[in-house]
């Protein structure tokens, strides 16, 4: 059985897998956002907290978050692939690293813009120079790194090896500048982010998060699979299951 | 292997030294973004002694980055490269040892010159001499983290602006301790010691894994 | 209705953040509709090229 995961990792094989899973995650996506953001609305409280309430504002947090969330694992999931392609030479997971990237750079900076609406009236400032909104900016910097070197170089091999190396070297790297910018101080360290439970948040308020969480992963997923699928069908151009296919999908 | 070490470590020096202006040009770079700052905020003694320690630092950052694009150019222009890559000696040591020269003359000029620059800022003798220790643990790290963008920005078109993005972030880490160190001498000298131990321990682990990240980079650059 | 939108006053911020999602997630899936709409263009001229080249 084992061996026919494998048979997916041919571009040729994959392209049409694809084609079928896209609508699914779709549907998935929407169905996620629906009832995650009909919950956020209209079955939490107005305010939350005490003397110091956080009242509607704290809305964002349904996109906030899981934008947040998918920008990190996505970075994850980036690299993992990147690492299978270094490792075993397949050229699929190098195109699923490439995939992956833009839609990563685009939740890293919804996770902030959305965390300076949440910031302005809870904090009183658009921006702060907190631990998490720097490393956060630095993740955004890192996305661009991988997506303008790979864009630099012409050769396609190189340019996704290259690529790979920096977003593993960039993997290493992100914790360290995160605890470096946590704790600029070694002597002692505070954080103006409260430190999150989430086992400590209101029943309704974590539900619609996890279900909007599931619903940009599914996005990801969909979107993720449409770029993989015109980034296989720009580089397998000359390849005749391309044109096989083509020929296919418009007289027939 | 100690001695591929020192032959490519001597023969790059001696290639530096017949182009000493390469070594000047970082060094007057340096100098002169220090010494803009204050033209630019002021010349107030206070103002200065804040923004010191930080406005060194970055301008260290930039210089050590801007020399990075000599670092394997010339050698891959001329294909000596190609042939490093193909010799049997592993490809770490003769890059750790490229990393070395080209730390010696870029990097400790920076540290030998920031007396000079710290009394443009008014720093007392213990903040010089703080600065100094981070400097000279510092700059090494930068040499070697750069080394990694420099060998997978090799030969491209508009390399230099594309190397700053990609590196200059993952300096932040040295930064921030290295500019806090000499903060920190301001308050208590004690206090200074975690920050220069964790430069110390930044420099061993980019001692140890930069030189095999940069190997690997030039081999996909190459191949 | 009104009470929903106004968002207890926060409209701007609310808004603001669900707005900017909206506009990048809708402004992603089109952009890559466009993107692959272009290469399948691509594609058929590639292919008719080919298929003249051969007729001659």
């Amino acid at each position: 059985m084992a061996s026919n995961w494998f048979r997916f990792a041919a571009p040729a094989s994959f392209y049409p897998l694809a084609g079928r899973l896209i609508p699914v995650f779709w549907i998935l996506t929407g169905v996620c956002l629906l009832v995650g953001l009909y919950w956020g609305f209209f079955q939490t409280p107005d305010q939350l907290g005490g003397s110091n309430a956080q009242k509607e504002y704290y809305r964002i947090i349904f996109i906030h978050v899981p934008a947040a969330w998918m920008s990190m694992w996505l970075y994850v999931v980036m690299v993992g692939w990147a690492a299978i392609g270094l490792v075993f030479n397949t050229r699929l997971s190098f195109m699923m690293a490439n995939a992956i990237a833009p839609t990563g750079a685009i939740f890293t900076f919804l996770a902030l813009w959305t965390g300076a609406f949440w910031g302005r009236p809870s904090w009183g400032t658009y921006w702060d120079w907190d631990p998490r909104l720097t490393t956060e900016l630095i993740l955004f910097f890192m996305y661009i790194g991988y997506i303008a070197l790979h864009s630099a170089i012409d050769d396609t091999r190189r340019a996704d090896r290259a690529a790979a190396l920096l977003a593993i070297v960039g993997l290493v790297m992100v914790p360290l500048i995160f605890w470096s910018v946590n704790c600029p101080d070694p002597n002692q360290c505070a954080a103006l982010h409260q430190r999150s439970n989430l086992t400590q948040i209101e029943g309704n308020i974590l539900f619609s998060m996890l279900v909007v969480t599931f619903g940009f992963w599914m996005y990801s997923f969909a979107s993720t699979l449409m770029r993989l699928r015109s980034i296989i069908l720009t580089r397998e151009a000359d390849n005749t299951w391309v044109q096989e296919l083509h020929l296919k999908g418009h007289r027939a | 292997m100690l001695r591929v070490f020192w032959c490519v470590l001597l023969r790059d020096l001696t290639l530096a030294l017949r182009r000493r202006t390469d070594v000047l040009t970082t060094l007057f770079f340096f100098i002169i973004v220090v010494s803009l700052f204050p033209l630019g905020v002021g010349t107030e003694r206070q103002i200065l002694q804040i923004l010191g320690p930080g406005v060194v630092w970055v301008a260290a950052l930039l210089a050590s980055m801007l020399a990075l694009e000599r670092l394997f150019a010339a050698d891959y222009e001329d294909g000596t490269l190609e042939q490093m890559v193909l010799t049997a000696q592993p490809l770490s040591i003769l890059v750790l040892a490229k990393i070395t020269a080209h730390w010696l003359l870029t990097g400790l000029p920076l540290v030998l010159i920031a007396p000079l620059v710290g009394m443009q800022y008014h720093l007392s003798d213990d903040a010089i001499l703080i600065m100094m220790v981070a400097l000279l643990l510092g700059t090494p790290v930068l040499s070697l983290i750069g080394a990694i963008g420099a060998a997978l920005t090799l030969g491209l078109r508009g390399g230099g602006i594309l190397l700053s993005l990609l590196i200059l972030p993952l300096y932040i880490p040295v930064l921030v301790y290295g500019a806090g160190a000499v903060t920190a001498s301001g308050i208590d000298m004690a206090d200074t010691r975690p920050y220069l131990a964790l430069l110390g321990a930044f420099l061993v682990a980019a001692l140890t894994f930069a030189p095999l990240a940069s190997s690997a980079a030039l081999k996909i650059s190459i191949e | 209705m009104s009470e929903f939108f106004s968002q207890g006053g926060y409209a701007f911020f609310v808004w603001g953040a669900y707005g900017m999602v909206l506009v990048l997630l809708v402004a992603e899936i089109l952009q890559l509709r466009a993107q692959r709409r272009t290469i399948l263009a691509r594609l058929g001229r590639l292919i008719r090229m080919r298929d003249s080249g051969v007729n001659q």
